[in-house]
């Protein structure tokens, strides 16, 4: 599946079959400091994830 | 496949909210912002229906968020937005929070600092040597404070969140500046001079900000400022979400424990012993001759525009310069 991450803005290639969970914890992101959507959709943690899906991991810390 | 449910009406979960230990879908999470938004306002004693409201615009998701729910909640909110010439980033900004304001047909009053004061923030920074948080956060509460008071509004709201009270009460309890922690509240009275200045947001973290935007289709500006990249506050909310991770609700008891129990026997040292009267230029309070703000306007309009990454270090110049890439 495709996943688009931010600052820098860059799209990677992962395998599907897990939860969006376990893609922040693969990734070594932090969940309270990132929001995931799957398809344009906003997922929670257990959400599963599949190879056609396209996935945003959009973080939302900022530092003003 | 899937996936948890919403709390309230067992319907798919779009967000998994650990310190609520629960899941929400669209239309509970925006009922919990509201009641969130709602309290700190009841609680705090921030508005009224009646204020005309002000309302600080970056075109982040915070600012809009709050903009968004005091409309939603029935208040009389207009928004300004302040023109910080920080390259490309400040483009991007005001255009999404004008797009932002033309959808909802709100009012957005714009000022744009080199056009009406002759400087931006990375030359502010480089004229008076200052680090650009510093020359913006002033130029900001300086501009803010002005147009409130010129345009008769009642108070001031800004989008500051939990994360960011928590960043800045865990940075100024680190230093124990108690003069910084007494006035850290989520209500500033207006004073002579100065307007009241309110934080709705500080019962919702970033993340619950950020999905309010989302499940409301508002289109905010993603990119960090580049100028902040780095900085100490990211440094205090990265540690703070370390230990919300291993104990959710950590940040919210932090900071309204401070509020509740500490804040009340700080309270003697709001203002204490600070003696202060009118800029000799502007009129505005300053505890000197002139105030911060026509200081850095003397120094940085006469000083040649600073591109903003001649100001930024080896780190954050790499960031800038990826973002620029990605742009192009």
């Amino acid at each position: 599946m495709k996943v688009l991450l931010r600052n820098p803005r860059r799209e990677i290639e992962v395998e599907g079959g897990r939860t969006v969970g376990r893609l922040l914890d693969e990734l070594d992101l932090d969940r309270e400091s990132h929001l995931v959507m799957r398809n344009g959709t906003l997922v929670p943690g257990d959400a599963r994830l599949d190879d056609s899906d396209v996935v945003e991991v959009r973080p939302v810390i900022s530092g003003g | 496949m899937n996936q948890s449910k919403c709390r309230v009406c067992r319907g798919p979960a779009v967000i998994d909210l650990p310190r609520h230990n629960a899941n929400f879908c669209a239309e509970h999470l925006q009922q919990l912002c509201r009641r969130q938004v709602e309290k700190a306002i009841h609680d705090h004693d921030m508005l009224s229906p009646d204020d005309r409201i002000l309302v600080a615009v970056s075109g982040g998701k915070d600012s809009l968020a709050v903009w968004d729910l005091l409309a939603e909640l029935g208040y009389r909110a207009d928004g300004l937005y302040i023109g910080l010439g920080i390259g490309t980033y400040s483009d991007t900004s005001g255009q999404y929070a004008q797009a932002f304001a033309d959808e909802r047909e709100l009012e957005l009053i714009t000022i744009d600092l080199r056009e009406t004061y002759g400087y931006d923030i990375p030359t502010a920074s480089k004229a008076t040597g200052r680090v650009p948080c510093s020359a913006c956060g002033l130029s900001k509460r300086h501009l803010f404070d002005r147009a409130a008071l010129d345009g008769g509004y009642d108070v001031v709201v800004t989008g500051h969140n939990l994360d960011d009270e928590a960043a800045v009460l865990f940075g100024n309890t680190l230093r124990w500046d108690i003069d910084y922690l007494a006035r850290q509240l989520p209500v500033l009275p207006a004073a002579e001079g100065f307007p009241k200045k309110v934080k709705p947001l500080v019962r919702l973290t970033e993340r619950e900000t950020a999905a309010w935007c989302i499940v409301r289709g508002i289109d905010y500006l993603l990119d960090e400022c580049p100028m902040a990249h780095g900085n100490r506050h990211l440094a205090y909310k990265e540690a703070l979400n370390a230990v919300e991770a291993r104990s959710p609700g950590s940040k919210a008891a932090f900071y309204h424990g401070f509020i509740e129990r500490m804040a009340p026997l700080l309270a003697d040292r709001v203002d204490a012993g600070v003696e202060l009267h009118r800029c000799e230029s502007c009129g505005s309070p300053t505890t000197g001759d002139v105030c911060a703000f026509c200081r850095v306007v003397a120094t940085a309009s006469t000083h040649d525009p600073v591109p903003v990454e001649v100001v930024l270090n080896k780190a954050a110049r790499k960031a800038y310069l990826a973002q620029m890439q990605e742009i192009s």
